[in-house]
């Protein structure tokens, strides 16, 4: 790990002040950044420890909606009763990603703010466009098994790992930031970015800038909903892929679809056009399966990851049925149903 | 370590250069530490306080040997800067026995053979002892899901299973 000097900020100003100099790293959980140090992929000149800001609360929105701190821990989030009850796509994609030891550090902004596991991203002997612009990516044509078909440049074919953020964009969340220039709130979808000719950006995020909170709407679609995740062990794993699917039935037909796919690209991957195929529809194989090759359009294997595209499609399928049924996928027992 | 022309000492805590004063109750005993930042907790109870019963394997965060309680939380001490935890109580594998007395889960893991080369055990202990205070696991399913961070490449998965249950079945207090 490099030397670097340490700040603990004592309010939300001084931090954003602090981190919007250049190479200036916040640090929340740091299960993700002290990693990415040890490895020298990450070299900050300073960390801005905001551990002590107030922002730690989960919190009832007017119209009922539901205020999840940046600093709340993946576990309080998961375990609170009104995430629990009334978001219970959310508290299953929670529990379904990393350990529990992980999850009583990481908080919610931190896991936004997370890096891909791509292993040329964390192998410095490597060329990576992410790592370093411009050197090259070691995944077009090496080993890529876990990376992106959907929405990949030639530069880059990095997935964003997060579970937590499949079921954020599934229900449409909104991240609160703030920074230098105040704060704002951005619609979940616009968060992350694809990787382009920029592929070192993983979001939208300005210099400086620090997630304060994420906002989850009123409807929390807690009755038929489904976080479905694919890995090669059951526990403790990255997905190859997942599925988050949320659904509004009224009178047996759907009213409002949301499929967000997790392991695919480079952000959490929704397409309109596709929900909207099973609007006014009854829950039935033939829509699913319309849904689902709409969803996948234009996916492109690397070779090794081309599994994932049969794999995603049945996913999808498979859990928007899940959804339909009320019978959410257990992240204890690991049976696919 | 050398620090760079201009490189600013860190403001709210101290005005020495390259080291942060800290306080930790480890163990149940108070301690004031000047610590380098980049100085992990495990780092720190392994070298500097010499507890070395807290376990490096990875140190990334993915094996869950050098898992320690942080104000009764289980963590991996190994992704967590010590100069972040001031004023925090921190339990590790020394500190759960009582009056020479094993704590409860380590009197289950010798019962139930629950270790092979032992280099899991204190990770796996610490990490169970955070399960319980958790309330969440109610099933042997629960257990081993929720065990998962813990890695044991002797692969005594069943009998560590089997320990924590007994405990877990005895309602032992956090």
């Amino acid at each position: 790990m490099n030397r670097f000097d340490y700040v603990r900020a004592g309010g939300l100003n001084e931090a954003v002040r602090e981190g919007a100099a250049d190479n200036v790293r916040y640090l929340a959980g740091g299960t993700n950044l002290i990693d990415l140090m040890k490895e020298n992929v990450e070299r900050p000149t300073r960390l801005v420890d905001i551990n002590r800001l107030p922002l730690s609360a989960i919190e009832e929105l007017d119209g009922g909606g539901l205020r999840l701190g940046a600093l709340a821990t993946n576990a309080d989030t998961a375990w609170d009763d009104r995430v629990a009850k009334r978001y219970p796509l959310l508290a299953s994609a929670i529990l379904a990603g990393a350990s529990p030891q992980l999850r009583n550090a990481a908080t919610n902004g931190g896991n936004l703010n997370q890096r891909t596991r791509c292993y040329y991203f964390y192998d410095t002997a490597t060329p990576c466009n992410k790592r370093e612009p411009g050197s090259g990516c070691g995944a077009i044509g090496g080993v890529n098994r876990i990376h992106a078909i959907l929405g990949a440049s030639d530069q880059c074919i990095a997935t964003h790992p997060s579970d937590m953020c499949v079921a954020l964009a599934a229900l449409g969340a909104s991240v609160r930031v703030d920074g230098p220039d105040g704060a704002r709130a951005i619609p979940f979808a616009d968060y992350h970015r694809l990787p382009g000719d920029e592929p070192w950006r993983d979001n939208n995020l300005q210099p400086g800038e620090l997630v304060t909170a994420i906002d989850l709407p009123a409807e929390d679609f807690s009755t038929h909903y489904t976080y479905l995740k694919l890995r090669d062990r059951l526990s403790y794993a990255f997905a190859l892929v997942s599925v988050a699917v949320a659904l509004r039935i009224e009178g047996g037909t759907i009213a409002d679809a949301r499929i967000a796919v997790g392991g695919v690209a480079h952000k959490p991957w929704r397409v309109p056009t596709a929900e909207s195929i099973l609007h006014g529809e009854a829950p039935g194989q033939n829509a699913f399966l319309a849904a689902a090759h709409a969803v996948l359009e234009g996916a492109v294997g690397q070779g090794e990851n081309d599994f994932k595209i049969p794999l995603a499609r049945k996913a999808i399928v498979r859990a928007l049925r899940q959804a339909a049924d009320a019978t959410p996928q257990s992240q204890t027992d690991k049976r696919v149903a | 370590m050398d620090q760079a022309e201009g490189a600013l000492a860190p403001r709210t805590a101290t005005e020495a250069i390259g080291t942060i004063p800290v306080s930790l109750r480890i163990n149940g005993r108070d301690r004031r530490l000047d610590i380098e930042p980049w100085t992990t907790l495990l780092d720190l109870l392994r070298e500097g306080e010499r507890l070395t019963g807290t376990k490096k394997g990875c140190d990334h965060g993915q094996c869950g040997a050098c898992t320690v309680l942080i104000d009764g939380k289980r963590m991996n001490s190994c992704l967590k800067l010590a100069v972040t935890l001031d004023g925090a109580e921190i339990t590790t594998i020394e500190g759960l026995a009582s009056e020479g007395e094993l704590h409860p889960l380590q009197q289950a893991f010798i019962d139930h053979d629950a270790f092979q080369c032992g280099y899991c055990t204190p990770g796996q202990i610490c990490s169970a002892q955070g399960l319980i205070s958790e309330g969440k696991a109610h099933s042997r399913e629960d257990v081993r899901e929720l065990m998962s961070g813990n890695i044991c490449r002797c692969g005594a998965y069943p009998n560590i299973v089997d320990a924590v249950c007994e405990v877990l079945a005895k309602g032992a207090k956090a």
